[in-house]
């Protein structure tokens, strides 16, 4: 009874959500308030709809409803609670479910929140989502309806697949998908904006605040997933440029661009329809990731279930959406008038390199994904391309960006002199070139990767210090008095130098050590001693584990006792490796048990991963960064801000 | 015969990447070794490289190049060994020949079009901005002064 009443309610939501799309539409065409006001509470209801489906799926998960297909093939009764929950999502119907319910949330906070904005801009925003909205709902009623029954229930489910049964991959989707939908926000606004034929500053004021929550959460949902990969997988990679990770990249580059070309609009006026372009770019991005995940046109160890009818589907989506929004930018992006000028060195210009790196980084990245399909359609040609190639083709692009970001971000607006600029960066300049020098001492494996990562890091973190220290005047009480918009880009930027020179530090100096180990043999590993003391069968939930103690020892001092382990999960005949490490600030020391050997003893693999951390602290900080500029005055207030501008609105029509 | 299921049994789960058995004991050779098999992609997975694919053709691929090696093969030699077998699909860095080099030269043409592009449309701008200005600024200025007295 509850499930039907979720499919009902999700039946419902579609319903609504085509109110939603057409009414308000009319409404602002025509100028009649009545129609535009059906948005709001439409936004609200299609939202509590689809959560009441969202929550009836989850109950069935909780109490194992095997009647239902979904809870069948992708749950068990001995599979720990959390992992019932999360189980949801971690399919591709539920997790589709999880998608149309984060757009619905979306919509409906602009709903809620967006009381300050413009009637007709309101409606139109809100219908727009709802467009996303029907098509999505229609895409997952009539291909990938997650409450289909099965007419003999099962004694019990199939389980899920045991590498996604982890902490981190349990909450790695909802964040990003709350990034790639936040985006639909940043679309919504912009497609808004062409139909009403207007962007000013209190368009992006509205626009960037989106934008930024959606690129927080893609950030964290990429960390989490890169962290997932380094710890579970067994050899501690953290980025493998699987096509499936390139469609998180790509939308969070672009997510990237529009950020800081939405802050030209909101201060200068200028780069207008740039970043209507760049909006819907981003969000058409997102749409190519789900495309590429869902629809099997290119192999990767991530995706679903290969289905060609859902691929041609989801295509279509993704060819409206991002066809529509492009031919209506082509007719009415001239329109956009730009106000404020800049000269050649000026924050703004700064500002659009940036934009280009990123976008062409970006580009590179698609490239490269899609190569594969393009020169199998078009040459024949079956090829591969991976990470040796977009090491090699994307690396560029961030020097590029890392050299010349400090520089960028401390230029003043409309004018600047390079001469004025360099003086406060010279301190920057010089601890620089103290932590290369640092390097080049200390530097083993490949010196070369570690100097170029730790200088661009180094270059970036002070650069930000030197800028913050410049705003406050130069005077030490003011620093902590500094908006927190200020702070924000301190971190965000602070932070993508932090992984920058992590994952430079982690490449250029792992030590990896293979071998067999008997229980109680000892041996050395880039300054640890490693003994291995014994490996016990341990019996889990859902599993047979075989764990080993370990010890690690630096001289006569024990830094760690550590347990990995071997995993055999029955239900889906799967073994995994649980790798164990002792994390540190400056290294990881990671150990994995492999397989027992013929001759007695253990396959045993040791690593000793520098600066391994940074890399995820990095991503935090950048994400905190973004918080902290989001929570700045200015958009706590920019209702009030709006209102001031609104006068003249009216006075235009 | 117990035993003998048992440890059949053991075999049959999938070796886990590279297994101590086949490190050289060269380090330079495994060095070596160990990055080609990271450019040489595993013919039967999904997008992993045959130096962390547990498939068994990855083993034996493995195995072939570190044979390959010690037998006094340079990298491109031993790279070009495993092509011949497989095909340009084991190639995770796409030989830079024929259409591949619009791979290869996308970024690089974009990057140079588009940063030329914002360079002439900025000095195009700066003109207009100045010829605009001069143009207007008499009228301006005097319904400036006209508004500054009110």
């Amino acid at each position: 009874m509850i499930v039907e009443t979720g499919h009902f309610a999700l039946i419902l939501a579609l319903c609504v959500a085509l109110v939603q799309a057409i009414i308000p539409l009319v409404g602002a065409q025509k100028g009649w308030s009545g129609w535009m006001a059906v948005a709001t509470p439409a936004a609200l209801a299609q939202f509590l709809l689809i959560a009441t489906a969202f929550a009836a799926l989850t109950y069935a998960f909780v109490v194992s409803d095997f009647s239902l297909k979904l809870v069948y093939e992708n749950s068990h009764t001995d599979k720990p609670m959390l992992y019932k929950v999360t189980g949801v999502w971690g399919n591709h119907e539920g997790s589709m479910l999880l998608w149309v319910l984060i757009l619905s949330m979306f919509g409906a906070a602009a709903a809620a929140f967006g009381a300050a904005l413009p009637e007709r801009l309101r409606a139109r925003v809100l219908s727009v989502q709802a467009t996303i909205g029907v098509a999505f709902l229609v895409f997952v009623l009539f291909t990938s309806n997650p409450f289909l029954r099965l007419e003999e229930v099962p004694f019990n489910g199939r389980d899920m697949n045991p590498l996604l049964q982890d902490p981190g991959l349990a909450f790695h989707p909802p964040f990003l998908y709350l990034g790639y939908v936040g985006l639909s926000m940043a679309f919504s606004f912009a497609v808004a904006a062409l139909i009403e034929g207007r962007v000013d500053a209190a368009w992006a004021r509205w626009v960037r605040p989106w934008t930024l929550a959606a690129w927080i959460f893609l950030t964290i949902g990429i960390a989490l997933g890169s962290w997932w990969a380094y710890y579970e997988l067994g050899w501690g990679g953290f980025w493998f440029w699987d096509p499936v990770e390139n469609a998180s990249l790509m939308p969070w580059l672009l997510a990237a661009a529009l950020l800081h070309s939405a802050i030209v609009v909101e201060k200068r006026e200028a780069l207008k329809s740039w970043t209507i372009l760049l909006a819907i770019m981003a969000f058409g991005f997102s749409l190519i990731g789900t495309f590429l995940v869902r629809s099997g046109v290119i192999s990767s160890v991530h995706s679903f279930a290969n289905d060609p009818k859902r691929g041609v589907f989801i295509l279509f989506i993704l060819a409206f959406f991002t066809g529509g929004a492009l031919t209506l930018y082509a007719a009415r992006a001239s329109n956009m008038q730009a106000k404020g000028l800049f000269s050649m060195v000026s924050r703004e210009s700064a500002l659009v390199v940036n934009n280009v790196l990123l976008a062409v980084a970006a580009l590179v990245v698609f490239t490269g994904t899609v190569w594969p399909l393009v020169a199998e359609l078009v040459w024949a040609r079956k090829l591969s391309v991976g990470a040796p190639f977009f090491e090699k083709a994307f690396t560029p692009f961030m020097i590029g960006l890392a050299l010349l970001l400090p520089l960028g971000a401390m230029m003043p607006w409309k004018r600047a002199r390079l001469g004025t600029l360099a003086r406060p960066l010279l301190p920057a300049l010089a601890l620089t070139l103290a932590v290369l020098a640092l390097v080049w001492v200390m530097a083993t494996g490949r010196p070369m990767l570690a100097l170029g990562a730790a200088g661009l890091g180094a270059w970036i973190v002070f650069g930000a210090l030197a800028e913050i220290w410049q705003r406050a005047g130069r005077t030490p009480g003011r620093v902590l008095r500094l908006p927190r918009a200020d702070w924000g880009k301190a971190f965000a930027h602070g932070g993508l130098g932090i992984v920058f020179a992590g994952v430079g530090l982690l490449m250029a100096g792992q030590i990896e050590d293979i071998r067999v180990a008997q229980a109680g043999e000892s041996f050395t590993v880039g300054g640890y001693t490693i003994t291995l003391k014994g490996v016990e069968e341990v019996p889990g939930p859902n599993f047979t584990s075989k764990t080993a103690t370990m010890e690690v020892r630096q001289g006569d001092k024990l830094v760690a006792t550590l347990h990995p382990e071997k995993r055999i999960y029955p239900v889906q005949a799967m073994p995994t490796t649980e790798a164990d490490i002792d994390n540190g600030v400056w290294r990881d020391v990671y150990l994995v048990i492999g397989d027992p050997q013929e001759g007695g003893g253990w396959a045993v693999r040791t690593y000793i991963k520098p600066f391994a951390n940074w890399v995820w602290a990095g991503c935090l900080m950048m994400a905190f960064g973004g918080g902290l500029s989001l929570s700045d005055r200015r958009y706590r207030s920019a209702a009030g801000a709006h209102r001031s501008v609104a006068p003249n609105a009216v006075a235009a029509e | 015969m117990l035993k003998r299921l048992a440890l059949l049994l053991l075999l049959a789960t999938p070796a886990h990447a590279v297994q101590p058995d086949e490190v050289l004991s060269d380090p330079g050779l495994e060095a070596r070794a160990r990055q080609i098999s990271q450019v040489l992609r595993c013919p039967v997975c999904q997008g992993e490289n045959i130096d962390e694919s547990n498939a068994e053709v990855s083993r034996d691929l493995r195995l072939a190049v570190r044979e390959r090696l010690v037998a006094g093969d340079t990298d491109a030699q031993v790279i070009d060994y495993v092509k011949s077998r497989f095909g340009e699909y084991v190639l995770f860095e796409p030989e830079r020949t024929g259409a591949n080099l619009i791979l290869y030269w996308i970024g690089p043409a974009v990057l140079v079009v588009a940063l030329g592009g914002v360079f002439l449309w900025l000095r195009g701008r700066r003109r207009e901005d100045e010829a605009g200005a001069t143009v207007l600024s008499a009228e301006e200025e005097a319904r400036l002064t006209e508004l500054l007295k009110e």
